[in-house]
């Protein structure tokens, strides 16, 4: 509903807007900051700080001494293989929620919702236990599986709104063109559903990425992410705002750029349809 | 809508999905359940016995319970409150016409996609950290004795740091929702010789309420079950345990399994309120 | 030849009868047309034919085989939709393409076929532009393209001139019907519009509620509709529907009378009335009268330019031999 407005109140609004966005924004752009300063120089004052060197030295110091390639590695496979699995179950789910209705299918959309939002701590236990039982305590696969599972409501939920948008229409004309399910679903559905499926795949990405409550309780050093690995910063010792900075600021920017792409598919996907 | 064969094609593809989250919604729970009636410390004797409703009552009457209740309620309450009101204000401005629009609205959402133990750390800090933290350093500047965060304003603290991660996804939505105004509404209103205030008191925040129980039942659902932010701030010192964090000390550090189940079934419980109405909007929207 | 053959056919969702036992002849190049309000099952009973609906009960015969459990890619049939459903991710070329690409035909051969379909339906220019960057007249040609390619045994239309603004329609409209002329293949076309029924069909279905109220000819329809509800339905303006005193005077419940076949008059006539708003169109001037003898207002339709002032007194006169009479079950009375 943007309508036309003066250049004066125009020119206001954007200096307020800049303004808060930058608060909105500064502890990011402070960390960038530190990161880019020696240990000695991130602890001074702010004046001090923005005048002091810049070094890239807390960048090498970080991939060399702990294990962050690992770390980051284990986050790029937990993140994309939660993900990746969790579309190859969803996408049949959607596909026939969506274009198959039955009376039961509301029912079922309804009930993926609920399983999501069953709190993660009622069944730490449980969950701890059969990973221990299962030898997959502190291991990728079983984190894999996890975060699969809890993002698995979502990303039925997103497939199925994508592929409702697909007028039923179009997969019929193919029927009567002759397409069997196999040629209806590999060259009608799948390219027009590709967009819906990307953004899908980016947002469950972010949210596989940034999940910190498997995370944190079911690895140790062995599969821990990057929420994990940064989460041991807590209790440091000496000197570490640069260290910490530039590890934050490396765990943080993939996830930044993925997300501000997929913004629009955020609101979709996290209001499970309910804000469009 | 479709003829026999495809709807049991249909079935065949759907059962995948529903068999695995049925399986990961059951046997947890019902283990859950199981332990919640037992004395089961692992470490100090394992399974002790059946023990009734005694953990439900343990955990209701231990004297961590109600401070953690209230905690809960305090960071629930004040993360939406303040991503409430600021993320109306938000939309309304980024609404607006502006120069380098698309830029602030990145500006304003990056918060969402930091990582929760780097937003809690990076606050404890670089931020909050008594001597060498930036509000220290700025303190100082004005002659003030810079505060004590997290131990001595612990709760306003964290309700600070969850509100920024989170006012960045309010806004978002409530932008959504108010871009999807029909202008002719506000240039009728304003044909009706409304003012500012009155269209927004009449026209814009009517069509808004929606999207806010949207933004407030998911947020209460996710703000639940906050637990890294406090994990790497407090770790639930300085009387910031909420609920969550009670019953993962529970069950994880001091291993009472059983007291600790207890608490997750109520938690369960809470989240399912909240959740009931969350579904009915989620659902109304189905039928359109 | 009876080349589709319904027998019997009927269609329930849940429990609610969308399409009651009934049974329908399609002859050879024949251009049936099914029209009936929104909601008659006239799609639905589309949809049976194509295949994409199982039927509930009864036989579906094509070519005189029993088509009633094949799967719609093998029934031979080409459907053009409403949306007209084109793929948004090809080109025109490969929509029209895509079912020769389904049955597997070699790529030189389908090349050839698409090439004169598009000759046929003047796309030739269009062939490598997306669908989504096309007007609406022209994805609904690229719709018929890609069912004319296959050379099918008959084609479905549901209501494929809908979503089109008025001039285009009219001009769709004879496209097809030359179209029809040209190929001589079976044509059954759904619409709700009855002016598309009339000037396009060669047998027109009725159908109300799932029930087929009248099959025959468009002037077959016009001259001896069978009903009130076909009276009603076909022909525009409406048949004045008329009941009372003066329809039992003829010896009828109801008695019908089409707005061409009254004769207005300032002097003197079989029933008084007033003048109520004029409709003047150039060529007709459709009148609504007031007539004491009736509840209903009459529509008259006159022959060029007629000025008669709101409220005038005017008197009607109607042809007794386009007069038709209705019982109380609303059946024609012959």
């Amino acid at each position: 509903m943007a309508r036309a407005v003066t250049p004066r109140r125009k020119a206001i609004n954007t200096i307020i807007a800049w303004l808060v966005g930058l608060l909105i924004f500064f502890p990011i752009l402070w960390i960038v900051v530190l990161s880019l300063k020696t240990e000695g120089d991130a602890i001074k004052t702010p004046l001090e700080v923005l005048t002091s060197v810049w070094t890239l030295e807390s960048y090498a110091v970080v991939q060399d001494r702990s294990d962050y390639f690992k770390h980051f590695s284990n986050s790029v496979i937990i993140a994309l293989g939660s993900t990746l699995l969790g579309i190859v179950v969803a996408v049949p789910a959607a596909w026939s929620m969506a274009f198959v209705p039955s009376r039961r299918t509301r029912g079922i959309l309804m009930w993926m919702l609920s399983t999501k939002m069953l709190p993660a701590v009622g069944v730490l236990y449980p969950i701890y236990l059969l990973f221990i039982e299962l030898g997959i305590l502190d291991s990728r696969i079983g984190l894999v599986v996890v975060l699969m599972l809890i993002n698995l409501p979502i990303i039925v939920w997103m497939l199925y709104t994508y592929f409702k948008e697909i007028p039923g229409e179009i997969l019929e004309a193919a029927r009567m063109d002759g397409a069997n399910l196999k040629a209806e679903l590999i060259y009608v559905l799948t390219p027009m559903a590709i967009p819906g499926i990307a953004s899908t795949i980016l947002l469950n990405v972010i949210l596989a990425w940034n999940e910190a409550f498997w995370t944190l309780n079911l690895t140790a050093a062995k599969a821990a992410p990057l929420t994990a690995f940064i989460a041991s910063y807590s209790s440091p010792e000496g000197l570490f705002y640069a260290k910490l900075s530039a590890a934050s600021v490396m765990a943080i920017t993939p996830i930044l750029i993925m997300g501000w792409f997929s913004q629009k598919q955020l609101v979709r996907g996290l209001t499970f349809g309910a804000v469009k | 809508m479709a003829t026999q064969h495809s709807r049991s094609i249909a079935r065949m593809m759907l059962a995948p999905a529903t068999t695995l989250l049925l399986a990961w919604m059951l046997i947890p729970l019902i283990m859950t359940l199981y332990f919640s009636f037992k004395k089961y410390l692992p470490l100090r004797g394992g399974d002790l016995g059946w023990v009734g409703f005694d953990n439900y009552v343990r955990f209701i009457s231990s004297s961590a319970f109600w401070p953690a209740v209230a905690t809960t309620l305090i960071i629930v309450g004040g993360v939406l409150l303040i991503t409430i009101l600021l993320g109306i204000l938000l939309a309304l401005l980024l609404d607006q016409p502006i120069w380098g629009q698309g830029v602030v609205r990145i500006l304003v959402i990056a918060p969402f996609f930091v990582m929760p133990t780097v937003s809690g750390l990076v606050w404890k800090n670089m931020f909050m950290d008594p001597v060498n933290g930036f509000f220290a350093h700025i303190w100082r500047v004005f002659g003030a004795e810079p505060i004590q965060w997290l131990s001595h304003a612990s709760m306003p603290s964290l309700v600070m740091i969850i509100s920024w991660q989170w006012l960045p996804f309010a806004t978002l939505i409530l932008l959504t929702a108010i871009q999807s105004l029909d202008s002719e509404q506000i240039e009728a209103a304003e044909m009706d010789g409304a003012k500012p205030l009155s269209r927004f008191f009449f026209i814009i925040l009517p069509h808004l309420a929606r999207a806010i129980t949207v933004v407030v039942l998911i947020q209460t659902i996710f703000l639940l079950s906050i637990f890294a932010e406090i994990f790497v701030t407090t770790a639930g010192a300085f009387g910031t345990k909420t609920l969550t964090y009670l019953i993962f000390q529970r069950v994880l550090e001091s291993q009472n399994v059983g007291l600790g189940s207890a608490g997750g079934v109520y938690a369960i419980i809470l989240a399912n309120i909240v959740a009931i109405f969350l579904m009915r909007i989620v659902g109304k929207n189905l039928d359109r | 030849m009876k080349q589709i053959q319904l027998k019997k056919v009927s269609k329930n969702f849940g429990a609610t009868e969308v399409i009651p036992p009934l049974d329908l002849d399609i002859e050879d190049g024949e251009f049936v047309v099914f029209v009936g309000p929104s909601g008659c099952g006239k799609s639905t009973l589309l949809r049976l034919i194509a295949g994409l609906e199982d039927v509930t009960s009864g036989q579906i015969l094509i070519n005189g085989k029993d088509a009633t459990e094949m799967p719609p890619a093998s029934r031979g049939l080409a459907m053009v939709f409403q949306s007209y459903a084109l793929y948004p991710h090809m080109s025109v070329r490969k929509n029209i393409a895509f079912p020769l690409r389904m049955i597997g035909m070699p790529k030189d051969e389908q090349a050839k076929r698409v090439d004169e379909a598009a000759k046929v339906l003047n796309l030739t220019e269009y062939l490598d532009r997306r669908p989504g960057q096309l007007s609406g007249g022209q994805r609904q040609r690229v719709a018929i393209g890609r069912a004319i390619v296959r050379e099918p045994t008959a084609f479905l239309f549901d209501e494929p001139l809908s979503n089109l603004d008025a001039a285009l329609r009219v001009g769709m409209r004879l496209e097809i019907s030359e179209l029809h002329k040209r190929l001589d293949t079976t044509m059954i076309y759904v619409t709700h519009d009855q002016v598309e029924a009339m000037t396009m069909a060669d047998k027109i279905v009725v159908l109300q509620s799932g029930v087929i109220e009248q099959v025959g000819t468009p002037l077959d329809l016009y001259h001896n509709p069978r009903n009130t509800f076909v009276a009603g339905f076909i022909g525009s303006p409406k048949m004045n529907l008329l009941t009372g005193k003066e329809a039992e005077k003829h010896g009828a419940h109801t008695i019908g009378i089409r707005p061409e076949h009254l004769t207005i008059s300032t002097k003197k006539g079989g029933w008084e009335g007033t003048v109520g708003v004029s409709e003047h169109l150039g060529s007709d001037t459709f009148i609504h009268v007031e007539c004491k003898a009736f509840d209903e207002t009459l529509t008259v339709r006159a022959s060029g330019e007629m000025d008669l002032s709101y409220g005038s007194k005017v008197y009607l006169t109607p042809d007794a031999s386009n007069l038709h009479k209705f019982d109380e079950n609303g059946m024609r009375m012959s």
